[in-house]
């Protein structure tokens, strides 16, 4: 009865000054907004990396070079040169968990056709390497076994460059004979558009050649390889498989049980960990932002609050004439604040959820709204309306009437 | 010894005011009773503590030292919550600038002791407001807001917001100082009105014409009371009202 009396009256109260009370809760809406917007995209890029991750095969194994467990993902530093050729070979031979092994070279290349010059990536793999990434050939062949003996001049060229090239992603190029670092080479392939990767690279902006074509024709050593890609036969036994090449490159390299390696060797389910966590801190980054919004929201509940204390001096003065006590007072004023927060917290969910699908549907921009940061902010607003509201409904009700009455 | 119908006893009523080292009296040392059914006129010059002496009895303020005594029960050593009970229920204030809550209808402001009169539920309450509203004369002006009626109505309204709870005493301070002498009497008819049906009024005034409606007159001076007198001749509102009408159609008519 009492409560229902006391919420009519904060309501009244409300309703009398709408724009003021709209004013309070915009800070709480933007804050509310803006905290479900932030998880929801940061949940999101974090799930579309780990699907971009583990579409590249939950079994596949990396060996880099040099000894990275202090340092996360090496990205195998030409300086670092650990891992020969003759290593990958031992691989394929001795590994029985092994599927799929090739030596990886990378390199950034001059491409000219024509007038036609592009700036792209060469990779010298063997046919493993399509195998491992599931990549595919859209128009030619791709090279045999004899071709990458010989080190043929042919390669396999992605979408970018044919446009780039070419001047038409439809062309065909099969045939055409493009320099590389001046060297000319025959495309004999063009790989399936694959489009861009979680971080927005371009993954068809690539050459492919047989592995010795550009360990010997482009690159300074004979001997090393940048990294190895490798596939594990099933994905239960992936971690065995890093033991087996583990212990077997340990022997190659003789290095001693008690001694750290000197290569480093991933599977991909830990570098999609690795990026998980890059992106949980991003989130977690974006979250503190937008809690601090909703802070400055809160304080601005407080800030009107208390100038409405000062500026409604005389009303409770008359309020507690005609008989409101202390306590009805303090709950006015806490009701209104919570209602302000409430309200506004509602119009924030409501936003902020419309701003995310704003966000997926012309941002192109994956986004999942959780359940768990509705409710987080909704009832994070309403604890500020609380707390905020708390110090200001305290004063009010410390008033004496006398002195409320007379207040100017 | 206190007789039952006594309503309000005050002894020794004391009010000191400490601006840095100067102490001022605004009361020193008032004794007075009023009972049951009275009609006081508090009068005074500006500064005299007629107001204090108000604000200590309506217990919105409380006395430096002194004994306050209400129905024979003692008020001082009251909590504040007994005390806003005892404002909200037995008590009904009506002030000079009349403290109507704005932007608020002439109801709503005559529903809000009831809504914090635990006693009265919702269906009441309106009913109650509606009644008050009527006894007054604005039974036709319930939903205006204060800036919509003219003083003489805002009063009323007041008047109403203070009988809703059925009060023992009315007490105003300078109930008619923002108003004209046509409408001054007006309020006196409601005042007097009020207190034949046996409600006690304690009224401040500086006007001696309106403190001839009274029953008996007070003077303060310097925080003192220094006379405590019947009126001799009482006017009665109606028949003032009713010479000022007939003065006026006197004018029009000549
Ligand atoms: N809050 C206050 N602080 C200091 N002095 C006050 C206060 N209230 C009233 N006074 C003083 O007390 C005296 C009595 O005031 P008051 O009761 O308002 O007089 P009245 O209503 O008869 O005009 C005045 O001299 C006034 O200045
Ligand atoms: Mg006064």
């Amino acid at each position: 009865m009492r409560i229902l009396n006391l919420l009519k009256v904060a309501y009244r109260s409300l309703n009398r000054n709408k724009l003021r009370s709209f004013l309070t809760m915009l800070g709480i809406i933007i804050g509310v907004a803006s905290v479900i917007a932030m998880l929801a995209i940061g949940e999101g890029s974090n799930q579309n990396i780990k699907a971009s991750v583990a579409s590249l095969g939950t079994n596949t194994i990396m060996v880099y070079p040099g000894n990275s467990a202090m340092g996360g993902v090496s990205q195998g530093a030409a300086s670092n040169k650990t891992i020969k050729v003759e290593d990958v070979n031992a691989i394929k031979v001795n590994c029985d968990l092994i599927k799929f092994v090739s030596p990886v070279d990378q390199k950034r290349v001059q491409v000219i056709f024509g007038s036609q010059n592009w700036n792209t990536m060469i990779l010298g793999v063997t046919n493993d390497y399509l195998s491992i990434r599931s990549l595919t050939i859209s128009k030619g062949n791709t090279f045999t076994t004899a071709d990458d003996q010989v080190a043929a001049k042919v390669c396999l060229i992605g979408i970018t460059v044919v446009f780039n090239l070419f001047g038409d992603e439809n062309f065909n190029p099969v045939g055409e004979i493009i320099r590389i670092n001046s060297i000319p080479v025959k495309i004999i392939g063009v790989l399936t558009k694959m489009g861009q990767n979680t971080f927005g690279q371009d993954q068809d902006d690539i050459i492919i050649a047989p592995f010795s074509t550009v360990q010997r024709r482009m690159m300074s050593s004979s001997i090393y390889v940048n990294s190895i890609l490798a596939s594990g036969k099933s994905e239960a036994q992936v971690v065995d498989a890093v033991d087996e090449i583990t212990n077997l490159l340990r022997n190659k390299h003789k290095i001693a049980p008690s001694d750290d390696v000197d290569f480093t060797v991933r599977t991909q389910s830990e570098i999609s960990n690795i990026f998980g966590a890059i992106s949980k801190v991003m989130t977690i980054l974006l979250a503190c932002i937008a809690s601090i919004s909703l802070l400055v929201g809160g304080i601005g509940i407080m800030n009107i609050m208390l100038v409405s204390v000062t500026e409604r001096t005389r009303e409770i003065g008359i309020r507690m004439a005609i008989g409101a006590k202390g306590r009805d007072v303090l709950t006015q004023f806490m009701i209104e604040s919570i209602v302000l927060s409430f309200v506004g917290g509602l119009i924030g969910i409501i936003l902020g959820v419309t701003v995310s699908e704003l966000v997926a549907k012309f941002g192109g921009w994956p986004v999942v709204i959780s359940l768990t940061s509705i409710l987080m902010s909704f009832i994070f607003s309403a604890a500020i309306g609380l707390f905020f509201g708390w110090y200001p409904a305290r004063k009010a009700a410390a008033l004496n009437p006398i002195d409320a009455l007379r207040y100017e | 010894m206190t007789t039952p119908e006594n309503l309000i006893t005050v002894k020794n009523l004391t009010k000191t005011y400490k601006t840095g080292d100067v102490e001022m009296h605004a009361l020193s040392s008032v004794s007075l009773e009023i009972s049951k059914g009275e009609f006081v006129a508090i009068m005074g010059a500006s500064g005299s503590g007629k107001s204090t002496f108000m604000n200590i009895i309506g217990c919105l303020d409380s006395p430096t030292s002194g004994e306050y005594l209400m129905e024979g029960k003692d008020v001082l050593n009251r909590s504040k919550n007994e005390l806003a009970e005892l404002r909200n229920t037995k008590l009904g204030f009506v002030f000079q600038s009349f403290n109507l809550l704005p932007r608020t209808s002439a109801l709503e402001n005559v529903e809000l002791p009831l809504l914090y009169n635990s006693k009265v539920g919702t269906k009441n309450r309106t009913d109650k407001a509606l009644e008050a509203l009527k006894s007054v004369g604005l039974g036709d002006r319930v939903d205006a807001m204060p800036n919509q009626l003219s003083g003489g109505q805002q009063q009323r309204v007041a008047i109403a917001r203070a009988l809703v709870n059925d009060p023992l005493i009315i007490m105003a301070d300078e109930p008619t100082g923002n108003l004209d002498s046509k409408t001054s009497y007006e309020i006196m008819e409601i005042f007097q009105k009020l207190n034949d049906k046996g409600i006690t009024v304690v009224m401040v005034t500086h006007e001696p014409d309106i403190a001839q409606f009274a029953k008996s007159n007070i003077v303060f001076k310097d925080g003192k009371i220094i006379a405590n007198h019947l009126v001799a001749e009482r006017k009665n509102a109606t028949n003032e009202l009713k010479n000022i009408a007939t003065m006026t159609d006197e004018k029009s008519t000549t």
